[in-house]
């Protein structure tokens, strides 16, 4: 199975087989392919190459409504049911029984509820959907999903937002819809969850089919390999350059910093001239502990200090007047403002801080700009582009000039080198090292290991939304970080409270 | 920002322009002047005139719709501070009437602009409330009758010329300077386009988006009452059920036609007005022509859909389409 958009293969040559009962999970980080593999089998995107066979026969599901009427059902994330509607008319929305014309809601409502019973929910099937929790919102998607006799149901991510009760729920159906016959394809990062309930595992790394393993035959640090892996030789014999140092000029620390429900307390310094990395699996709390840094999320609990002063860190505003830049890893909606030129993207950051009243004249803006396209060598090199008509690559490196030319004391990059093409991957890294090098505090999260290991003095290794582990100096390795990441049991290090 | 507007002006200046020209086939003397009483007098001068109201409420309207907003309520702002103009205008002096009609646009463009930018109501929502309630408002002032007045010096501003140009052209010129100098002459410009392109961003690169959202309202607020004092001065007197009606979506109209997308970003102040412009054109063009003003409707309606048609996106992405494959093709 290929799909390429544009010059990015989003899916090469990926081979994926369920069986009849069985529980499969579909692993793999932001990016590896996992959403486009599921789009492909449902017919949401087409497919340039390969095939998808259901039973003996092949399927080929040119809209979502052909994949359903072929037998594959898809619940994902977010319910895609409709929160007014009371859970009878959701679950037989578009075919309710009638007669003569007329909606027969008392029998309707009589079917709902022995449907659910199977899934054992006894519930009035008379309220609102929306008046349920969200395991019930999913066990009614699943239950209209199988109802129109799907043979493959495909749940995506169906247990993010539920809490431990209500994932026992869900794993009950699931169990009872695998002894039914039924195929299940199990999208999820929570690996605990995964041995909990699957009997194979499949992993996308990079639009790349890695391997498919029997879970029993396969231990939680192979897995790991498996999902964040070797990769970008180039990039590996060239280790880090220097060695952790106590000595180095402390630039921002925070001291028990941290969000209820968001990211459990930790402690964090960075120093001048050295480069922290995160490192974890997809959730486990990486980007949420960039966005308290930067203060993109509220903190509520414990205090930051800058060059040894107490902060208030409330909004980006305020990370950025006190000269912390941040590189989201959403690029295209979080980063680039599309429509405006290179240029005006690069003056952004450094405008706002000045304030209105202070513009930077034509002439400046044109020298910021030039003076980044020429040092980052963004291509092509015309200010008066819209950044949205450039690679990916090259977006990335305009957002790094955006905040370079704030001369900043700190930066956080999240995914610096995500969906960017092996070329620019290269390069950024060298900039990253290089920026250390000028004495700047950056904070890398990556979840490409061998890179992580190749530019960091320290990582800062993360499970399940808390900071359970630093690796400093010799042990900063690959096998390590996977070793902490695979950990299990309490976090090493917790922050006082 | 000099260079740029030619370029993105084209189909702009090329409208009004075929426009006139159709304005001056349906009519001989259109394009003939006569100075009379120190005042200008002529067709093209009317289209000026009459055009405004438009232009300034296109002014403020263009800086909501750069961030993505719309501002339903400026007709109804209109009306407030016109009725605020008549009831003081002839028991006060005239910069006391101003500043005060001005300032209940102030006080109108606040409230929007909270309501939006920091309870985050959808504009189109948030400013409906206003241009509803506006109407009761201004009839609480005028306490539901039309009042007139004949202070003179109001009367001038709508009556009066200097250098032969009637006042409210000088007004709105003068208008779209000031507003060009606040914009471009400081960085809000570009902090509204950014703002309006990619909030997310924006907010994420320390853009005080909330600020910039509020500031577009107060200047929306402030341009509609400024219209509002002319129309009322024009009319000496002050109409709480009519003055501004419908003039919202004259102003929508402008601000598309120059070239403004509703969702936000890349914004022209200069084209805006020359939307105005165009609208006003052809409203006289069809008052001249002895068809009948309904008409005028119909026509408006084509222009929009043409206006619409030329920035939908997908014939946006067959443009770029094709762009692309004749740039591969060397």
């Amino acid at each position: 199975m290929t799909k390429s958009f544009g010059a990015l293969k989003a899916l090469q040559d990926v081979d994926f087989t369920l069986g009849d009962g069985e529980i499969h999970a579909l692993l793999g980080e932001n990016g590896a392919g996992k959403s486009t593999l599921i789009k492909v089998v449902t017919g949401v995107f087409a497919r340039d190459a390969g095939s998808v066979r259901l039973a003996d026969r092949e399927i080929a599901p040119r809209s979502a409504k052909d994949a359903v009427d072929a037998g594959i059902a898809t619940v994902y994330q977010e319910v895609n049911l409709l929160p007014n509607l009371s859970v009878a008319q959701n679950l037989y929305l578009g075919r309710q029984p009638t007669r003569f014309g007329v909606v027969r809601e008392a029998e309707m409502r009589r079917r709902a509820h022995a449907l659910l019973l199977d899934y054992g929910l006894d519930i009035d099937v008379g309220a609102p959907l929306g008046t349920y929790s969200v395991a019930v919102q999913h066990i009614t998607a699943i239950a209209r999903a199988v109802d129109l006799s799907a043979r493959v149901l495909i749940l995506d991510e169906p247990t993010a937002s539920l809490d431990r009760h209500e994932v026992e729920i869900l794993f009950r159906v699931m169990r009872k819809l695998a002894a039914d016959g039924i195929g299940i394809v199990f999208v999820s990062h929570f690996l605990d969850q995964v041995y909990e309930i699957c009997n194979r595992v499949t992993v996308l790394r990079n639009g790349r089919l890695i391997g498919t393993r029997e879970i029993t035959d396969l231990p939680r640090l192979d897995l790991i390999r498996m999902m964040l892996g070797r990769e970008l030789a180039e990039t590996t014999d060239e280790r880090a350059v220097s060695q952790p140092d106590t000595a180095r000029e402390l630039c921002v620390s925070f001291k028990g910093y941290g969000k209820q429900g968001y990211l459990v307390p930790f402690d964090l310094e960075l120093r001048r001239g050295e480069v922290v990395g995160l490192a974890g699996l997809l959730g486990s709390g990486r980007t949420e502990t960039a966005r308290l840094v930067f203060g993109a999320e509220r903190a509520d609990s414990g205090e930051a200090t800058v060059d040894g002063k107490a902060i208030r860190l409330n909004s980006p505003r305020d990370a950025a007047r006190l000269g912390f830049g941040y590189c989201p890893e959403e690029r295209k909606t979080e980063g680039i403002v599309a429509d405006l030129t290179v240029r005006e993207n690069i003056v952004l950051a450094l405008q706002a801080r000045r304030g209105l009243h202070r513009p930077l004249s034509r002439r400046e803006q044109d020298e910021i700009a030039m003076r980044y396209i020429r040092m980052l060598d963004i291509r092509p090199p015309d200010p008066e582009r819209p950044i949205g008509l450039l690679s990916g690559g090259n977006q990335q490196k305009a957002l790094l000039a955006r905040w370079l030319a704030t001369s900043p004391k700190l930066l956080v990059l999240d995914e610096p080198t995500r969906g960017i093409d092996v070329g620019a991957h290269a390069e950024i890294i060298r900039l990253v090292r290089e920026l250390c090098e000028q004495g700047l505090a950056l904070l890398v999260i990556s979840s490409e290991l061998d890179e992580i290991v190749t530019y960091s003095n320290r990582v800062i290794v993360l499970r399940d939304r808390a900071h359970v582990e630093e690796l400093k100096g010799e042990a900063v390795e690959v096998s390590s970080i996977l070793a902490a990441i695979a950990a299990d049991g309490e976090p090493v290090h917790e922050a006082a409270s | 920002m000099t260079l740029r507007i030619p370029r993105r002006g084209l189909a702009q200046a090329f409208a009004l322009i075929v426009i006139l020209m159709i304005d001056r086939a349906v009519s001989p003397q259109f394009f003939n002047l006569h100075l009379q009483d120190g005042r200008l007098f002529g067709s093209v001068i009317d289209v000026l005139n009459r055009g405004t109201p438009v232009a300034l409420l296109s002014l403020g309207m263009v800086l909501v719709i750069a961030t993505g907003g719309i501002d339903l309520s400026v007709g109804a702002v209109m009306a407030i501070a016109g009725a605020t103009a008549a009831s003081l205008a002839d028991t006060h002096s005239l910069p006391v009437v101003i500043a005060s009609a001005l300032g209940v646009g102030l006080v109108c463009g606040l409230w929007n602009g909270i309501l939006v930018a920091v309870l985050r109501i959808q504009p189109i929502v948030a400013t409906l409330i206003l241009m509803v309630a506006g109407r009761g408002i201004a009839q609480l002032i005028t306490e539901g009758r039309i009042v007139t007045f004949s202070s003179p010096d109001l009367v001038w501003m709508g009556n009066g010329a200097v250098f032969g140009l009637p006042m409210p052209i000088v007004i709105a010129t003068g208008m779209l300077l000031v507003t060009a100098a606040v914009v471009r002459g400081t960085a809000l410009g570009l902090l509204i386009e950014a703002t309006g392109g990619n909030a997310r961003a924006s907010e994420l690169s320390g853009v005080g988006t909330r600020a910039m959202i509020l500031s577009v309202y107060v200047w929306c607020g402030l341009c509609a009452s400024l219209a509002g004092v002319i129309a009322a001065a024009d009319i000496m007197g002050a109409d709480a059920n009519n003055a501004g009606l419908w003039l919202e979506l004259d102003a929508i109209l402008a601000v598309v036609i120059g070239g403004t997308s509703l969702f936000g970003g890349r914004f022209s102040l200069v084209l805006a007005v020359a939307g105005a412009l165009i609208i006003q054109a052809m409203n006289t063009g069809i008052l001249l022509s002895g068809y009948p003003p309904e008409l005028n409707l119909l026509v408006k309606a084509v222009v929009v859909l043409a206006v619409l048609l030329a920035q939908s996106p997908r014939l946006g992405d067959l443009s770029r389409f094709t762009a692309r494959w004749r740039r591969t093709k060397p």
